[in-house]
């Protein structure tokens, strides 16, 4: 960028470990904050609140919980659509079970409610994480896989899980928070951003303590690490943990807030590719790029169907869908080959090499 | 487990009579030595002649079929790599082993995972008692930077660095530890003679400074003939030579070894 860290000293180990050294930076982000909470809800319209907002943020959310899994332990995962459903499906046995004990009043507040289903969505993972300490790469995708496929099968086998429901499809309970309502899409927002911005957060200092540091180390070079004493189950199957936890609490979010309804359609193979897209391309190993890596894929379709009819180049919707398709596809290939670390490299080189522009000798 | 408190010159690891094969082909044949508390212990021999294998029986990497391995009078079944650790051994690779995608700081900050004891939860609010955990191995992760002369490199990934700082920065990284015993494997390989110089500094001042005891495997015999107290040298998996680096260099069967029987 334009400004860089000259000038600003620190005198403390803690100010140089902070997330944002660099004072602008501090302000930017400060800023950005400013205007998801504020300016975003009073200022546009509510179909781009519900329709691409908060859908952004959730998906923004398990793409982190991805990332921790991938890109900062190494272990690839294809599970990510399960670990949601278990979140979602979760959230809403104990909203029900809450509203079975208690009559009609929830006795389980909401947010409780929401980070069980979380803790139950890291049961799961660590669970389905055990061959992980066998099994790496390719291989371990297909066990995660097997995982996804698992858990869709047995939410629709066993009616316990829809309490019974002939359709399979439930309705969420109402979002209530110590009696306030979140109603509208804007306050629906609010709630989902809150979220969102404290996870990422507890996920930020999460991948920079030794915690993260030992998911580091594991997927960089996992002999050295056990060598040096980190203990391949813990850290692998903490990993998986964390990592389903933050998938599980946006599934619940996803079912809750979002859909408003409770199935395991919306969790299928397609959303766990789709997340593992957004980690590719915003960057293996980054927190920002799982936001980066969310917006991209949940923009490009709204871009191409909005801009070729704008500049009056007519094509139709299968059209679009299919140079979706082709586009995501290249994207892919693109970032695999060229920048694994993805756009959030992109766009760290882009800053670095400003540095030193116009004079870069 | 009773921790047992060796002083400078008493034995600290003894290895009686080991033996590791790999299916038919035997990497170590009965050998016996031991390492005492504060020297230079260096195992030299021809390549395959079983030195990473013997360092790798040490730290728990490969366990020995047959002998016995007493580090600090006690002696140990087959451990894993994190328990050697904990005992307080550490070693660096013969390939550079670093964390590629991490930087400098953060390589060495590793080292200290074991003394790192803040839970997950604690972590993620990054206040408290799990930050000043973080700022108080940071300061002592620092000392080790200022010891190896590598401030400038401290953000840098280390993918990014050359052959001979990647080397120091994996030093730094078992130092972290505070190992009481140090192994290295080559730790001079494939560098140009300054930093020869350099590395052979700062392995003793590590051993003088901080009492570590080392144990290293070594090809260039004029480093190795030099800076250690006691060498031991392998060959085809059993123990040919063991002594002061004077009795070694005019041992017959060492000469042989390294020039070829008959000369």
């Amino acid at each position: 960028m334009f400004y860089r860290e000259a000038g600003q000293f620190k005198s403390s180990y803690k100010e140089d470990q902070a997330v944002f050294p660099i004072l602008q930076d501090r302000v930017g982000v400060g800023l950005m904050l400013l205007v998801a909470f504020i300016g975003i809800p009073l200022l546009t319209s509510e179909y781009f609140i519900s329709a691409i907002m908060t859908p952004f943020l959730i998906l923004a959310l398990a793409a982190i919980g991805l990332n921790i899994l991938t890109g900062y332990a190494g272990q690839i995962s294809l599970g990510t659509g399960g670990f949601m459903a278990v979140g979602a499906f979760a959230a809403y046995k104990f909203a029900t079970f809450s509203i079975a004990i208690g009559g009609a009043e929830t006795t389980i507040p909401l947010v409780v409610t929401i980070l069980l289903a979380g803790v139950v969505a890291a049961l799961v993972g660590v669970m389905f994480g055990i061959p992980s300490l066998r099994i790496k790469g390719f291989y371990l995708a297909v066990a995660t896989l097997a995982a996804q496929f698992f858990i869709e099968w047995v939410l629709v086998k066993f009616g316990w899980f829809t309490n019974y429901s002939p359709s399979g499809i439930i309705t969420a309970p109402p979002l209530e928070v110590m009696g306030y309502l979140f109603d509208s899409p804007g306050e629906k927002y609010i709630f989902t951003l809150s979220f969102v911005a404290v996870m990422a957060l507890a996920a930020k200092n999460l991948v920079r303590s030794h915690i993260g540091r030992g998911w580091m180390a594991i997927r960089d070079m996992d002999i050295a690490a056990e060598i040096i004493g980190f203990r391949p189950l813990h850290t692998k199957l903490s990993a998986f943990a964390v990592s389903s936890f933050f998938c599980g609490v946006a599934g619940a979010l996803w079912a809750f807030v979002h859909l408003g309804t409770v199935e395991p359609e919306a969790f299928g193979i397609n959303r766990s590719f789709a997340i593992l897209f957004m980690v590719i391309i915003g960057g293996m190993g980054s927190i920002i790029g799982s936001f980066i890596g969310a917006a991209f894929i949940t923009l490009l379709p709204i871009f191409l169907s909005n801009v070729p009819p704008m500049i009056g180049w007519d094509i139709g919707v299968d059209m679009i869908s299919h140079m979706e398709f082709m586009i995501f596809g290249a994207l892919i290939i693109f970032f695999l080959i060229v920048e694994p670390h993805g756009l959030a490299r992109l766009w760290s080189i882009g800053k670095e090499k400003l540095r030193s522009w116009p004079f870069p000798y | 487990m009773v921790e047992n408190t060796v002083k400078p010159g008493e034995i600290l690891l003894s290895v009686e009579d080991i033996s590791l094969s790999f299916g038919a082909v035997r990497a170590i044949s009965e050998v016996s030595f031991d390492i005492k508390k504060g020297e230079v212990r260096a195992i030299i021999g021809p390549n395959g002649a079983g030195k990473t294998s013997m360092l790798n029986c040490i730290n728990g990497f490969y366990h020995p079929q047959q002998g016995t391995i007493t580090y600090k009078g006690i002696t140990r079944s087959a451990m894993k790599p994190y328990e050697a650790a904990a005992q307080g051994i550490a070693r660096t690779f013969q390939n550079v082993a670093l964390f590629k995608g991490m930087s400098t700081l953060d390589n060495i900050m590793t080292g200290r995972n074991l003394k790192m004891k803040s839970g997950i939860l604690a972590s993620t609010l990054w206040w408290g008692k799990a930050q000043k955990e973080e700022m108080e191995h940071r300061r002592f992760v620092e000392d080790i930077i200022d010891f190896l002369e590598i401030e400038a490199i401290r953000k840098t990934p280390v993918g990014r660095l050359p052959y001979g700082l990647q080397k120091r920065v994996e030093l730094g990284r078992a130092l972290a530890a505070e190992p009481e015993l140090l192994l290295l494997d080559e730790p001079m390989a494939g560098m140009n003679l300054e930093e020869k110089q350099d590395m052979c500094r700062f392995i003793l001042d590590v051993n003088d400074e901080f009492g570590t005891t080392i144990c290293l495997i070594e090809h260039d015999m004029g480093v190795v003939m030099d800076i250690s107290d006691r060498v031991m040298v392998l060959d085809y998996g059993g123990k040919i030579g063991d002594g002061v680096p004077d009795e070694v260099r005019n041992d017959q069967n060492v000469i042989d070894a390294y020039l070829g029987g008959g000369h």
